[in-house]
Formats: C-alpha cells, structure tokens, sequence
C-alpha cells in the first residue's frame, strides 16, 4: 500500500451493484481521515470520487479505482470498461444525463456527476473511447494557498 | 436549531442518536436526489430526503452531513441505519410530507444551504 512516492491502494468497482455503490468512496474518506488530512479536502475528495463511483456503477462494467497520496496532492484515477461517452462536451453539461429509471430511484442521473467532479478538482481530465470505456483523472491539491 | 427543537417540531421518531440531542443545527436542505445533495449540500446540514436506500446515508456521510430527517413516515433500509450507526449520523423519521417539514423549520428560523451560499 505505501511506496516510496506516497501512498497507493486500488478498488474495484463493479458496474450495476447498486447496493454496494458508494462503498469505496466511504472507505477512501476514512483512510484520508485516518491520515489527518484537513475536512474540506477529505470532503472534495470524498464527492469526486463518490460521483466517479456512481457513474461507473450506473454505466460501466467494472473500472479499477486508484487512490494517490503524495506530501503534494491526492490523485484518483478511473478507468472503466463501459460504454464510454460519445460526446465529453455535452456530458460536462449540467443537466444532461442518459440516465434510466432504475438509477433515478437510487437519487442519481441528474447530469450533475461530471460537471460536480471537475467543481471539486483542482485539476480534473476526461477521455472517452466511444464503445471501450472511459478514463477519469481527478487532482485535488493538499496545499490549497492560492488554489481554489 | 438545537436536534432536540428540530424533534419537537416535527414529532419525530428517533431512528439512532437519541444522545446527540444537544447538537445545534445551522442550516438545512430537503432533496430526494443525492446528485442535487452532492452538488448543492453544504458541511453541517441537517439533509430532508424521502429517500431510504442506503445511498441516502452515504451522501450524508460524504458531504459531512450533521443529521437525516426521513420525511413522510419513511424510514432508511438496514443497510442504511447500520451505515448510520457506523458513521455516527443521527436519523429521524417524521410523518409530515417534505414541503410541511421543511416549511415547519424554516418559519421556525433553521434556513436553508442556499442562505449560505448568498452570504458567502
């Protein structure tokens, strides 16, 4: 778990287990507490990442989820096997979703995740194989003087 | 707002946190979809959701929710009281509908998310 670079550890998260969905994130949000990191970056972490988890468990079929530590920053990195987006742009938009019924009951698919990953990011990149999957790069600075 | 006033005004039951009573409140917001909730709750929040899967709780738990009201006489699946228990999240169920609940607390001076976000 720990290299010499930080800290490391990896999830799997399974596409379609609602039941479960959620779960990594909650458990990411207790190591960063374990950890002492201050509340408000635990809290940004905390929803990036919990809207990365839901969008994989609404759309993909499974992804690895991984969790970087450095003294510098906390990085979460998603890569699925899914659908993929067909077009990143209008995905950002608050607003759009492709959403079904079944994900709507759970109190998601309001077209909010992306737009609401990159507004907690420091840094945040997307890229999409239509038909393949998609990756998400997701960057929150620990030393917040003169970031958002 | 202390949990206890909040309590008294809605008649609620208490589903865990029957010690946390003395804990102040200072704002609340009422949804049932935690894509709003993540985006729009703020630290603290007392969260009014008729929403009872377990995702109810962990949204609560990831923005640093203080409290779950469940309105209309719901009350959270076991997946979501234990994950309550777990995370130390005081829940309540009440019988009145969202917009009665919500309207009882505002009118009795809890505001609403969107007062922080104007005064910021």
């Amino acid at each position: 778990m720990s290299t010499e670079n930080g800290l490391s550890k990896r999830f799997e998260i399974t596409g379609g287990d609602f039941g479960k969905a959620g779960s990594i994130s909650t458990k990411i949000k207790e190591i960063l507490q374990e950890i002492g990191i201050n509340s408000t970056i635990i809290r940004r972490t905390a929803i990036a990442t919990y809207e990365a988890e839901m969008n994989v468990v609404m759309y993909a079929k499974k992804a690895d989820l991984t969790l970087h530590l450095t003294p510098a920053e906390i990085s979460i990195r998603v890569y699925d096997e899914g659908p993929g987006i067909e077009n990143i742009e209008m995905a950002m938009q608050e607003g759009f979703s492709t959403a079904t019924d079944e994900m709507r009951e759970m109190g998601f698919g309001a077209g909010l995740g992306l737009p609401n990953i990159k507004k907690n990011a420091d840094r945040f990149e997307i890229s999409s194989t239509p038909g393949k999957g998609t990756a998400l790069d997701i960057t929150i600075y620990l030393n917040q003087e003169g970031k958002k | 707002m202390t949990l206890k006033e909040i309590k008294k005004l809605l008649q609620a039951e208490v589903i865990y946190g029957i010690d946390r009573l003395e804990e102040e409140i200072q704002w609340a917001g009422g949804s049932d979809l935690m894509s709003d909730v993540l985006a729009f709750g703020k630290p603290g929040i007392l969260l009014l959701t008729g929403l009872t899967n377990a995702q109810s709780v962990r949204t609560a738990n990831i923005i640093d929710a203080k409290a779950i009201v469940y309105v209309r006489g719901k009350k959270p699946d076991k997946e979501g009281i234990k994950l309550a228990r777990e995370k130390e999240i005081p829940i309540f169920s009440t019988k009145y509908m969202m917009y009665t609940a919500c309207g009882l607390l505002f009118s009795h001076g809890l505001p609403g998310v969107s007062k922080i976000q104007n005064n910021k």
